[in-house]
């Protein structure tokens, strides 16, 4: 097993995250610990919302970018981890 | 005959022209005017013709006219042609309804009659011709007389002229017409004879052609595709349209330039392209799996994350002379957990970042090691992991190359480890050839780079050696600085005959100051003060303990003070000038390490065998620690090791199960010394110098003395 694969083992298996997913450029996901339909719903609004967040830091300045992404609701957190060709989305329950 | 026309034209055209023309000048207007008056009746059939018709024209006089003579001829009398009626009124005014008032009017009407005559001529063959005709018999003979031309030519269209009206009826006027144009043929005629159609009985004839029906032709052709392509051009767009574009042109320069070289490279290039297509895609996710990790565990444990920011023990304002530590994170490792903690190092560049090394100080239970990396960003899983085939027994971190680690094994080995790399293996390591030590390596340091820019470490093993190291390409060079020859440290005492020449070094330190000056502790309890350039002498040695120096450090302020710890259960504070401590505290359990903190000079921990930190800080309390914690959950474990961050108020500790722990300084363990008076505050190494240097001379006094 890769140490990626590793990583995102120890990341599931970790206190309060409910799901993983990573999803390509166009935000399609590849893999997911979700259900089909909750997986394509998170990556594509997740993907457009990373895209619009991106495009602020980069248009306030060229040579910055976005590392990072983290919504804190009600609810969850959601992480988002943009990377040039992917996109890693962690669904986590702090509370719990 | 235009001339002759004349009147009759005249008056229909511009009736009120003044009957003061001149006599000669008219022709050519008047000729004009027929010839406009032509052109209105009868299209175009003589447009052509009028400039030769005029040309052609031949003067005739008048049997009646006067002759002149030439100066009579020759005189001019002017007159003025004007348009305007003699006669008409020009005051004639209008109520104006707008104005409210009468109004002279300005257009008067011009026209003025002069001669109107209804004509009493008729063509011999119209109707009413013939019906006068069949009226009066006798008038038959004269008729053609009328009707035919006579002999002169002139007379006839003259009284034709004369008689002819505009006002007449239609059939008139189409009479004068014809007659005109047959007139003007005839002139023409005097050219070339033509023969005259009769232009009252004459028919039209047409034909029509075929016409070839219309026909419409069509064809459509397949429309080329069309696409539609909408952007938004940010300005970080653009700014990545010109890094590529630089770096395509940078990358066409390198071609250039290699470009024999090219076939090799580009082999190779597909080479690696195809092991990185092989590679699963789901690798390039590392990085941000790793970020995703760490936050992931900032939300698991983020009340340790608060706690390390911005927890503060209130209790402390009410304790003079006590503190505490607030445990932080654990960090743990399920395959390191048979292993002690054999060794700790902050690193210097990213200070979240330590070291852990892992072996065994049981002489019987040596094996495996294992060097680990932990950031206090992530404490459930290592960032690094080395494992090794023989226990770490210490380590150092180059303080500016971070990623060079320096590692010394129980084995007696040496090696280097460069975190960039991603094997697991050392990228140097010293052999029985070059030079390893024989026992194991208790401590390594990292020196300042050599001459040539080499970077180099010392070691200490129990061999008794005192080793430099240089990474030299690919290889370690190593060179004996200093062996620890009993007989060195012996001089007073007629004692150890019998011992082998060689002591067993435990630890180290290096001046902080002056280059050349390092301690050395013993297994014997002793300390040596050495100096890189004697490589067999001894500047001082101080007995120190009764069992083996486990720890000897240098103060961070202080250029003077040093402190040692040892399994006797003693820490001692020395003034390296003189021989003996200048303090001595007992900790009722054997010492494993001790540390200076590094934002004063008079604070020191201490971790205990039986599972205690041990804070002191003299300023405050000379005899007493101030903070006096057990940190581990079991009561036989051990602490092996502490460090303190070089800027968070936290340290870390280590245990022989393999845990290490952080923990926080309650305020009362870092408390500046003036801080309390309100007065302003005086920083920097001076005052820590200062502090510590009124300590000691508190000391020095009775000491010397005595």
């Amino acid at each position: 097993m890769s140490e990626v694969e590793e990583t995102l083992k120890r990341i599931q298996t970790h206190k309060g995250v409910i799901g993983t997913i990573v999803a390509n450029a166009e935000g399609i996901p590849i893999r997911t610990t979700l259900d089909n339909s909750t997986t394509v719903q998170y990556a594509g609004l997740l993907h457009q919302l990373t895209m619009k967040a991106r495009s602020t830091v980069r248009d306030i300045d060229p040579q910055n970018d976005l590392t990072f992404l983290r919504i804190r609701s009600k609810k969850h957190e959601i992480m988002v981890a943009p990377e040039k060709e992917y996109l890693l989305i962690v669904i986590q329950n702090p509370s719990e | 005959m235009p001339v002759l026309q004349k009147a009759g034209t005249v008056k229909s055209k511009q009736g009120s022209i003044s009957q003061s023309q001149p006599a000669k000048v008219p022709n050519a207007k008047l000729a004009k005017a027929t010839s406009k008056k032509k052109d209105e009746d009868d299209g175009t059939e003589m447009g052509d013709g009028t400039e030769e018709w005029m040309q052609g024209k031949t003067l005739i006089k008048p049997p009646d006219q006067l002759d002149l003579t030439e100066a009579e001829l020759k005189e001019e009398f002017t007159r003025i042609l004007t348009a305007n009626n003699p006669h008409a009124p020009q005051n004639i005014v209008r109520y104006s309804f707008k104005e409210r008032a009468y109004k002279p009017i300005s257009s008067v009407d011009q026209l003025a009659v002069h001669f109107v005559l209804e004509g009493n001529l008729l063509h011999q063959d119209s109707d009413e011709a013939r019906r006068q005709r069949a009226k009066q018999g006798m008038t038959e003979e004269k008729a053609p007389v009328v009707s035919t031309p006579t002999e002169t030519d002139e007379e006839k269209p003259e009284t034709s002229a004369a008689v002819e009206d505009p006002v007449e009826g239609e059939a008139e006027t189409e009479e004068g017409g014809p007659e005109e144009r047959a007139e003007s043929a005839e002139i023409k005629g005097g050219k070339h004879e033509q023969k005259l159609t009769n232009q009252f009985n004459f028919s039209e004839r047409a034909s029509q052609t075929l016409n070839n029906p219309l026909r419409q032709r069509e064809c459509q052709t397949e429309p080329p595709p069309r696409a539609n392509f909408s952007a938004t051009a940010n300005q970080w767009e653009i700014y990545d349209a010109y890094v590529e574009d630089l770096q395509k042109q940078e990358k066409n320069k390198e071609k250039q330039r290699a470009l024999p070289f090219k076939k090799e490279e580009d082999r190779g290039k597909k080479k690696t392209m195809q092991t990185e297509t092989q590679s699963d895609d789901i690798t390039k996710v590392a990085m941000v799996a790793k970020i995703i990790e760490r936050m992931v565990n900032q939300n698991t444990f983020d009340d340790i994350a608060q706690d390390f920011k911005y927890f503060e023990d209130a209790s402390d304002e009410f304790r003079e002379q006590e503190g505490t530590l607030l445990p932080l994170w654990k960090f743990q490792y399920d395959k390191a957990k048979r292993l002690a903690v054999t060794a700790l190092c902050w690193n210097q560049q990213y200070k979240d970042m330590f070291a852990v090394g892992l072996g065994s100080y049981d002489f019987t239970k040596q094996g495996r090691g294992m060097l680990l990396f932990y950031t206090l960003k992530n404490s459930t899983f290592p960032e690094f992991i080395f494992p090794t085939t023989s226990g770490v027994m210490c380590l150092d971190i180059h303080p500016s190359l971070s990623f060079l680690v320096a590692v010394g094994f129980y084995d007696g080995c040496v090696a280097v480890y460069n975190l960039k790399e991603e094997s697991p293996q050392p990228v140097y390591k010293s052999t029985a050839k070059s030079g390893k030590h024989t026992d194991p390596v208790w401590q390594v340091k990292w020196q300042k780079d050599d001459m040539d820019n080499n970077h180099n470490f010392f070691s200490v093993s129990s061999d008794g050696r005192v080793v430099s190291w240089t990474l030299v390409k690919n290889e370690l060079v190593f060179t004996d600085v200093i062996k620890l020859s009993i007989h060195g440290a012996v001089t007073e005492g007629p004692e150890g005959l019998q011992l082998p020449t060689m002591a067993c070094g435990t630890s180290f330190d290096f001046h902080k100051q002056t280059d050349y000056l390092f301690l050395v502790g013993t297994e014997e309890g002793k300390i040596h003060k050495c100096s890189k350039a004697y490589s067999s002498l001894f500047l001082e040695t101080y007995h120190a303990h009764n069992m083996a120096v486990d720890t000897v450090r240098w103060n961070h302020f202080h250029p003077k003070v040093f402190i040692s710890c040892s399994s006797d259960w003693t820490v001692k504070i020395w003034d390296h000038t003189i021989k003996t401590p200048m303090f001595t505290f007992d900790l009722n359990s054997a010492v494993g390490d001790v540390a200076w903190s590094p934002y004063s000079s008079t604070v020191f921990a201490a971790v205990t065998a039986d599972g205690k930190v041990h804070v002191f800080d003299l300023n405050i309390n000379k005899y007493e620690a101030l903070c006096q914690q057990p940190v581990v959950a079991k009561k036989k474990t051990k602490l092996t090791h502490i460090e303190f961050n070089p800027v968070y108020p936290i340290i870390i500790v280590g245990d022989d199960r393999g845990y290490v722990t952080s923990l926080k300084l309650s305020p009362n363990l870092r408390k500046k010394p003036k801080e309390k008076k309100g007065q302003e505050v005086p920083k920097g190494p001076e005052v820590e110098i200062a502090k510590m240097e009124k300590l000691l001379s508190l000391l020095r006094e009775p000491g010397s003395s005595s």
